[in-house]
């Protein structure tokens, strides 16, 4: 028998609801956090996972209170310890890492000062002794040259770098237990990776009992020996990594599986009806009896208990498991294929488009010299067909949203032209495009909280591209705000909502029939998936596609999540530092990833497999300028010739496949070298 | 797909107003806050329907009379009613602190959210302006300006209106930041719209219950600046009752007489406190935290 760290009994958390309800988060939650062992903890948004997390440290937000049940550290109920006694638990027996490691570090401190903060609070070690642990705990997270480190600020530190730094805080106090709210959610593909490959490592060699919360089963798989899943306060499912990834025996984590887009399937997921209900309006039956295609009509009056399965040595919530084991692995289902409706009529040519953020200094001004010889994005050339769905792919930083932005007319180009329909040329100056050419093009953001006025109902939201291009009023337009709104699967019903009172889902359609309503050629869609849950985003991209069928609208589609992008689009452009790396019909690119950058970045991807290592080819250093000359991905290319890559800018090559790579090394020889990998 | 709606029906103008001043009353501070301003906005209203004594009827034979039954605060040094002057006395100063509070709102208010959408050149030069003014002694810049042009209601409300208005272009414009760089201003501008749709459709809504609160506070202290004034001479002339006035006139008296300056002292900051408390409570129940809301 393993070693307890923390043991869960019966615990319930909640609150108290206007009307005096009092209404649980976590519903009689049961665990055993191990000597040693990751778990990790999935759920979506609102299934309690984060309440979980803060209660292993004694900490209730305010406004929620315990129901009933104890957090036990060391045979003590740390949620009712005083916070004197919390002191010497927090950061020394506990630690947590959160996340947004910029946010959590202070600004205006250095690095090493901080961490020297942790060792005092944490440890008895005296000065001299302090400094040297700095060094060895930078180092330990493997952070280059700890010293040089230890002097910087925060803001000097990319985002990987300082989600480092806060795990070597949280390693400052050797703690027992260390727990970890979505660490990796903010981080590049490539950096996430690293981290979580760190986190694995750290975990062996401290032998530190880890938590992880998240909500992206891949990063789940990487990390965790044991799972638990979440839904609606409750545990639906607990057992090994393997188990429950490969085998689900509950419903809920079957669709969920299903409706991740993966790196090794084309065409899109199956996507999961409805949304997790709100805490308190389940009274009796199963929490996921409304979404559960399993469903029996005792699931409607009884609500499960958590039964342990011996034969995989999970404990499950559900009275069909057994049923659901029967239906097999989840990879030999088939996606849906997409339906390609591409003409071979070009409706966007973007030539040799540069963008520059430098501003004219005063004296530039005066002199009347403009020199920006490094343009953030440069050299942007592509044409896309009518009804064709483009990518643009690559980490942050890459230029992708700016590229779109400048399409869109919102940033001014620095040089090239863009071209709509063949011959209209698109003016780089807002103001100056004529209202046709403005309802062309429709854009739809990431997040729907932000892009969709909270003050104004769904019915003045949609109303406005058709007051604006189409110039209806009165019955007229009520009637077209419907049709639009029907057509995302919204009804007449939503029209008097405000956005607050809607789902991530719905609102997202909103900002979707929103962009249709204008009746655009070309719709510039901005990360919109990555805002939403799993299980919502499989529902969105089969309404995008769906949609698309029917309009035969081009879209172009920035995303930095690569399985994503394999889902919906037709042709894949990788962009780094804002140059092209390589643009290919994805099947292709996918395939035979063949310019370096795109095989580091999808050998990053995380699947939700535990046995599917991510590969970790480069470094994950983080550039903050193009490249003056050569080859923009110089610096970290794993393959890189010598000097020729830093003096001349690579040629185009393209294959037998159309893939289109900015390459020095022969497109056939880099095939052959990956394939030897 | 109808089950995942939060049970919330759909409000109109009237139901908003009325759960806002429910939340308001639903704190002690907020109720005592309204009743208190209800109360003063009444008699000024109705007072004159019920004044006992005449305002302005002198006789010296009255003069500095302690409360009694016949005159319930005293008589001042002409021997007119205190009780009367009392209630009469925020007529004037309420009616062109509103006015002036509204002219603040509305100048404010525009030109802060046009400052904040607009930026660069014009928001630089604007926001120096005002901060030029606002190292100015307001007292001194009124006094100049009510003895070049009079001391008439005219020329009283537009100045107290721009004085005022300074902090709220500040409060607008820093509102407008917050909103100006979310999508959906983005999604406006790349539809097309006119800067005039943006700010009327876009920012308005966002921006309107800061700018409405930060009105509010200003009308307290507008209030405080007009007795001001009328307790130096440059505000409403003698005989029309007015609580700066009044204290002005009772203050040498204060040692003998305390009742001919106490009632207009209360009368004045309890109006105040009734602002103040109102305000505070009416920006809780919008959900806006003063104490980050308001950078002046």
């Amino acid at each position: 028998m393993q070693q307890v760290v923390q043991e869960i009994k019966n615990l319930s958390i909640g609150f108290t609801s206007k009307k005096g309800q009092q209404i649980s988060i976590l519903k009689n939650i049961n665990t055993k956090i191990k000597k040693g062992e990751t778990v990790g903890i999935v759920g979506e948004s609102g299934s309690g996972k984060s309440t979980l997390a803060l209660a292993m440290m004694g900490y209730v937000k305010h406004g929620l209170y315990t129901i009933s049940g104890e957090c036990l550290y060391q045979s003590n109920n740390i949620l009712k310890m005083k916070n004197r006694e919390l002191e010497g638990i927090r950061g020394r027996k506990i630690a947590m890492i959160p996340q947004n490691a910029g946010q959590s570090l202070t600004p205006n401190l250095k690095i090493g000062y901080q961490i020297d903060e942790a060792l005092k609070l944490h440890t008895n070690l005296k000065k001299e002794n302090r400094d040297n642990k700095i060094s060895e705990l930078l180092n330990k997270v493997r952070l280059p040259s700890p010293e040089a480190i230890a002097k910087r600020y925060p803001h000097e530190l990319s985002g990987g770098q300082q989600q480092r730094v806060a795990v070597a805080m949280a390693l400052a106090g050797n703690p027992d237990l260390l727990l970890l709210d979505e660490p990796t959610t903010g981080l590049d593909v490539t950096t996430q990776a690293h981290v979580l490959e760190l986190l694995n490592f750290i975990a062996k060699d401290t032998g530190t009992s880890m938590v992880y919360v998240s909500h992206d089963l891949g990063a789940i798989a990487q990390v965790s020996d044991r799972v638990i899943v979440m839904y609606s306060g409750e545990i639906v499912l607990d057992g090994p990594v393997r188990n429950i990834l490969k085998n689900p025996i509950h419903p809920y984590t079957y669709g969920l599986l299903k409706s991740i887009p993966k790196l090794t399937l084309s065409g899109l997921p199956d996507s999961m009806s409805g949304s997790q209900p709100q805490p308190g309006t389940i009274k009796q039956g199963c929490s996921f009896y409304v979404r559960c295609q399993f469903a029996e009509d005792k699931c409607k009056i009884n609500s499960p208990e958590l039964e342990f399965v011996n034969e995989f040595n999970t404990s499950v919530r559900c009275f069909n498991h057994k049923k659901l084991h029967k239906q097999k692995s989840i990879d030999t289902s088939s996606s849906k294929q997409l339906i390609k409706k591409i003409q071979k009529n070009e409706i966007l040519d973007i030539s040799s488009v540069s963008i520059s953020y430098a501003k004219q200094k005063f004296l530039e001004q005066l002199l009347n010299k403009i020199d920006d010889s490094n343009p953030t994005v440069k050299d942007i050339n592509i044409n896309i067909d009518k009804g064709e769905t483009l990518a643009l792919v690559g980490e942050s930083g890459s230029g992708k949203s700016t590229i779109l932005k400048s399409i869109a007319g919102l940033i001014k180009t620095k040089d090239g032209t863009i071209k709509f329909d063949k011959k209209k040329i698109l003016s780089n100056d807002l103001k100056k495009r004529d209202a046709n050419n403005l309802r062309a093009i429709q854009l739809i953001f990431q997040n729907p909280d932000e892009s969709l006025n909270p003050n104004h109902t769904v019915e003045e939201i949609v109303s406005q591209p058709l007051k604006l291009y189409f110039g209806l009023t009165g019955e007229e337009l009520k009637q077209k705000i419907i049709e639009v709104l029907e057509k995302v699967r919204l009804g007449e019903f939503y029209l008097t909502r405000y956005p607050r009172q809607l789902s991530g889902g719905e609102k997202q359609r909103v900002a979707v029939a929103r962009a249709f309503a204008a009746k655009p050629d070309i719709i510039l869609c901005d990360e919109v998936t990555s805002a939403l849950d799993v299980s919502v985003q499989a529902a969105v991209l089969n309404l995008l596609q769906e949609l698309k069928e029917d309009f035969g609208t081009t879209y172009i589609f920035v995303s930095h999540d690569l399985a994503v992008v394999r889902a919906i689009s037709d042709r894949v452009a990788v962009l780094y530092q804002g140059r092209l790396c390589e643009i290919g019909p994805s099947d292709s690119v996918y395939k035979f990833p063949s310019h370096p950058y795109t095989e580091v970045l999808l050998g990053a991807v995380l699947e939700p497999d535990p046995d599917v290592k991510p590969k970790l080819v480069a470094e994950d250093i983080v550039e903050e300028k193009p490249p003056e000359k050569g080859c923009s991905f110089q610096g970290r290319c794993p393959r890189i010739l010598g000097e020729i890559c830093k003096t001349n800018v690579p040629p185009w090559q393209i294959d037998e496949n159309g893939n289109a790579i900015r390459c020095h090394i022969k497109i056939n020889d880099l095939k052959k070298q990956q394939k030897l990998n | 797909m109808n089950s995942t709606i939060k049970e919330e029906k759909p409000k109109n103008t009237i139901s908003k107003v009325l759960e806002v001043i429910l939340t308001m009353v639903s704190r002690p501070s907020g109720l005592i806050g309204l009743i208190i301003l209800i109360f003063h906005v009444t008699l000024a209203i109705t007072s004159p329907l019920y004044v006992p004594h005449d305002y302005k009827a002198i006789d010296p034979s009255l003069m500095l009379q302690p409360p009694s039954s016949e005159y319930w605060f005293g008589t001042d040094s002409l021997g007119r009613d205190v009780f009367t002057r009392t209630i009469l006395g925020g007529r004037t100063a309420l009616t062109v602190t509103f006015f002036g509070s509204l002219i603040a709102l509305l100048w404010g208010g525009a030109v802060g959210i046009f400052c904040g959408l607009v930026g660069g050149k014009i928001d630089d030069v604007v926001m120096r302006i005002i901060d030029a003014f606002l190292s100015i002694p307001w007292i001194l810049a009124m006094l100049l300006i009510v003895s070049l042009l009079g001391t008439s209601i005219i020329v009283l409300i537009p100045a107290l209106g721009f004085f005022y208005g300074k902090g709220i272009v500040r409060v607008a414009r820093a509102a407008t930041h917050d909103v100006i760089a979310k999508d959906f201003i983005v999604s406006a501008r790349a539809r097309g719209h006119s800067n005039f749709s943006i700010i009327w459709n876009e920012i308005l809504p966002n921006v309107r219950d800061a700018i409405m609160v930060e009105g509010a506070m200003r009308w307290s202290w507008m209030l405080l600046g007009f007795s001001s004034l009328s307790f130096l001479g440059f505000g409403v002339s003698p005989p029309t009752p007015d609580w700066g006035l009044m204290i002005s006139n009772a203050r040498g008296l204060m040692s003998f007489a305390y009742w001919s300056v106490l009632a207009p002292i209360f009368g004045l900051s309890s109006l105040i406190i009734g602002i103040n408390l109102t305000a505070d409570a009416f920006a809780k129940a919008l959900g806006i935290d003063r104490s980050t809301k308001a950078p002046v």
